[in-house]
């Protein structure tokens, strides 16, 4: 069976201890993000995730969403969670207060999204496709659409959706046929979208789809390209929902996993569509949904980790197995539990400093959203910016794999009874699967990490990370206590600024020296960001060893030296590769594979 | 009509309880506290008196030590509208409770009060009770349903045969019981909002009450733990062992 028990007394770890989470509420408009505040909002949180949609997450993916005739059915369930999550106010956590929003920090809803994620990653979609169309709309739509449309994504009433992948085109936008004619002040949608998340769905009333797609005159190309919203329902005159548009959903896709998620394939056909921003300016508009969007992706793969971590622990402190090598630990019982293995051990350990490295990470970023869209200062924005930016692909793939691979160790810690179905664990596995691949696949996040991030602004968004390393490893790298985890930072940050000279140096020449390295390169970046929150961990825990909660940091110390010593050292070999350059990968012809 | 809730913070009900070593209670340091479950039932059912427009302001109140307050604010988070906290860090004890809920009642002069009909970490079942007798009201304890009916309430009670339905003269005393109904979550616009409601400290001295305890805990120890079971040969064994060893028939 899985288990899942937020990680309450964690988020505070990060929020009040590891960073200044106080600071939240010292931005303008962010007053009421008061510790305690942010404390009361994720307990209850916690527990409508935990007693709602936690029990619906195997019953879910057994049943999966079934299609008839243009209509699609979520499983048994998931209706009446949606409405207690929208009753609640969850959809409206971090909205803006003037379309019906708390305005609570983007730092909070991370936590309640590796919650969702924890729990329900199919159900979290609905929402989570919402708040992706919300942000696009409320950065580029009208004043007037958002005025109509923003308080119904607010509320959850509505729901929203993202379209841009056809059928012979997923990562190259440039290649996108949907046609948008001008017709009385609106425009007519033509085409065939597919692979779209959350298209159709009993959950809500009305569907907004916000679709990429090429005016008559577009240039070819990403240039091209412009953003449409296509209401599913038009809206009426009263605000509420009028005459059915021209979207239906053709069929939905039969999945490894997010079963209970509907991935549909969208026709439109002369669908009325209202342009949103510029013409030809949709790939702008899309990517500032995508970029948080990616996020949101990074942190499915945590929530899924945790659970699989929670679940295997329980499991290894429970399951007799077997003597410990040193000698019987259990000696009234027939047999050790597994956790007393090396191995066992090994596995649970990795599952733990991925999870908690990723927290603190995710958190850290987090805060750096809300500082670059509430702090006073331009230049303190700007520099969230920039660190937001440079992240976000780390971020995306470091947590999606990290989560794919903490799931599989999941099932390995149950052995058999991981593999199958009646206990869950297989299904994290399934489910984590489609996180390293949808909204952007992590190789082409390694490209936009070595492609765009490092070169931008003349490396400006790298300094936003090599700055505070710097600092930190200065100011504790004399202290006695805290070398073992100051130093192999250090050693691995090194090795960072060695492959990002490398990395400029040959990409400049050769852009498939670039290409080739781009993979193990954001690897080793993001394990030295974890060294990096781990390190910073370790500093915070510390002098804390004497009190109640001694439990909580030498787990902490414990699992940083974990780190320190058996999974950091695979920046060498990181290293290693990526200064072995294209070659090797390049040399031999496609017709001989 | 003003509805007076009682709120216990008690260990949350998912917590494995551990006896301590010495045996002289329960291990509460790092453990996860909660509301009473039966009083999240009792503010449950005050908000939807309000709701029905019976109700008309709700206050919630806690006894004890001063992280109660966390347990006021949820009840404020799900819709009472202030609190009242009678801060004390002695161990309070049912009768003790009684008398202090009495001198708030006095103070307060509601019209109804709702208490959850035991909590679950001493499950002693009399406070209610015992705050019906003090103040001369009448009592509806274990309900599974609540009717106000002009000036009468009618109190549907779980009892050992089935329901029995009372009426009772406000002001009265309800105690509540699983199936009263079923407490909904705090919304996130409430949560906020509980931030602002005001919560009143009070201590025992204020209140005139002399709280010290009158029954003595003499040790706390865990249930005996499960033998296993044995096959018998016969109904002649089986009726033996349960005359004799069993000693239950």
């Amino acid at each position: 069976m899985t288990t899942y028990k937020a990680p309450l007394r964690d988020y505070r770890f990060v929020l009040e201890e590891l960073f200044d989470g106080a600071a939240l509420a010292r931005l303008p408009g962010y007053e009421e993000a008061t510790a305690d505040t942010i404390r009361a909002v994720l307990e209850e949180g916690a527990r409508l995730c935990e007693e709602v949609l936690f029990p619906l997450n195997r019953p879910g993916d057994e049943e999966g969403c079934a299609y008839e005739n243009g209509v699609v059915r979520t499983p048994k369930g998931f209706k009446e969670a949606y409405r207690t999550f929208c009753a609640g106010g969850w959809t409206a956590l971090a909205c803006d207060p003037a379309y019906g929003g708390q305005g609570l920090p983007h730092t909070v809803n991370f936590c309640l999204e590796e919650m969702i994620s924890s729990t329900n990653l199919s159900f979290g979609m609905y929402p989570g496709l919402s708040h992706g169309a919300y942000r696009a709309l409320l950065l580029h739509g009208s004043d007037e659409q958002k005025q109509r449309y923003l308080p119904r994504l607010v509320d959850g009433s509505w729901s929203g959706t993202m379209c841009l992948t056809e059928p012979h085109c997923g990562t190259d936008l440039g290649l996108i046929r949907t046609r948008a004619e001008p017709a009385e002040g609106a425009y007519k949608i033509s085409g065939t979208k597919i692979f779209i998340s959350a298209g159709e769905h009993d959950l809500t009333e009305n569907i907004l789809h916000l679709v990429l797609a090429r005016l008559p005159d577009a240039p070819a190309g990403t240039r091209g390209i412009s953003l449409f919203l296509v209401p599913k329902f038009l809206p009426g005159a009263d605000g509420g929902i009028g005459a059915r548009n021209g979207v239906r959903c053709g069929s939905i896709e039969h999945k490894m996993g997010i079963k209970a998620s509907a991935t549909c394939v969208m026709n439109f056909d002369e669908a009325t569509g209202f342009l949103v921003g510029k013409p030809h300016g949709g790939m702008r508009a899309m990517f500032s949904m995508m970029n948080s969007a990616r996020l949101g992706v990074a942190l499915q793969g945590l929530g899924l980790g945790e659970t699989a971590y929670q679940s295997a622990r329980a499991y290894a402190a429970e399951r007799l197995q077997g003597r410990s090598l040193s000698g019987p630990k259990a000696k009234d019982k027939p047999a050790d539990p597994l956790i007393v293995h090396p191995d066992i051990r090994r596995m649970l350990l990795i599952m733990k400093a991925q999870n908690e490295a990723a927290r603190a990470l995710a958190a850290w970023i987090g805060i750096h959203i809300d500082i670059a869209e509430k702090h006073p200062d331009p230049a303190e924005r700007e520099a969230a910016e920039d660190l937001v930016a440079l992240m976000t692909p780390i971020l995306k793939s470091q947590f999606t794999d990290g989560g794919f691979a903490v799931a599989n160790l999941g099932v390995q810690i149950m052995g058999g009874h991981g593999y199958i179905r009646e206990q869950g664990m297989e299904q994290l596995v399934r489910d984590a699967r489609i996180t390293q691949i949808y909204e952007g696949a992590n190789g082409i996040q390694a490209l936009d990490l070595v492609g765009r991030k490092l070169p931008m602004h003349n490396g400006r968004l790298l300094r936003r990370f090599f700055h505070p390393a710097e600092r930190f490893i200065a100011a504790h790298k004399d202290d006695p206590a805290l070398q073992e985890f100051v130093l192999p930072f250090a050693k691995a940050f090194g090795k960072l600024q060695q492959a990002t000279v490398l990395v400029a140096q040959r990409g400049m020449r050769d852009p498939e020296e670039a290409g080739a390295a781009a993979s193990d390169y954001l690897r080793l970046f993001a394990l030295t960001a974890f060294a990096f929150m781990w390190a910073r961990m370790a500093t915070v825990s510390l002098p804390k060893l004497g009190g109640d909660e001694a439990w909580f940091y030498k787990g902490k110390l414990a699992t940083a030296r974990f780190f320190m010593n058996r999974m950091l050292p695979e920046t060498s070999s990181l290293l290693t590769i990526i200064s072995a350059g294209a070659k090797p990968l390049m040399a031999l012809e496609a017709e001989a594979f | 009509m003003k509805v007076l809730v009682a709120v216990k913070r008690v260990i949350d009900f998912n917590v494995k309880v551990r006896v301590k070593a010495d045996k002289t209670g329960v291990e509460t340091a790092n453990v996860k506290m909660s509301m009473n479950p039966f009083d999240e039932i009792g503010v449950e059912e005050a908000i939807r008196l309000k709701e029905a427009g019976i109700a008309t302001e709700i206050i919630a109140v806690s006894l004890g030590v001063a992280q109660c307050q966390e347990t006021i604010r949820t009840a404020l988070a799900m819709g009472a509208d202030r609190g009242i906290l009678v801060q004390s860090d002695a161990e309070l004890q049912p009768l003790a409770v009684a008398k202090l809920l009495k001198a708030i009642v006095e103070k307060e002069k509601p019209e109804l009060c709702i208490l959850g009909k035991q909590a679950i970490d001493d499950d002693c079942n009399q406070t209610g009770q015992m705050l019906a007798a003090l103040l001369g009201w009448a009592q509806g304890t274990f309900a599974s349903k609540v009717k106000r009916e002009g000036d009468r309430l009618l109190v549907t009670r779980e009892v050992d045969g089935g329901l029995e339905t009372v009426k009772l003269k406000l002001p009265a005393v309800v105690t509540t019981d699983l199936r009263l109904n079923e407490p909904r979550y705090a919304s996130l616009p409430n949560i906020m909002k509980a931030k602002k409601k005001p919560i009143e400290t009070l201590t025992p001295e204020q209140l005139g009450v002399d709280v010290a305890p009158r029954l003595v805990t003499l040790k706390v120890e865990e249930p005996p733990k499960r033998q296993g079971g044995r096959k018998v040969a016969s109904v002649a064994e089986l009726v033996d062992k349960l005359r004799n060893e069993a000693r239950v028939i």
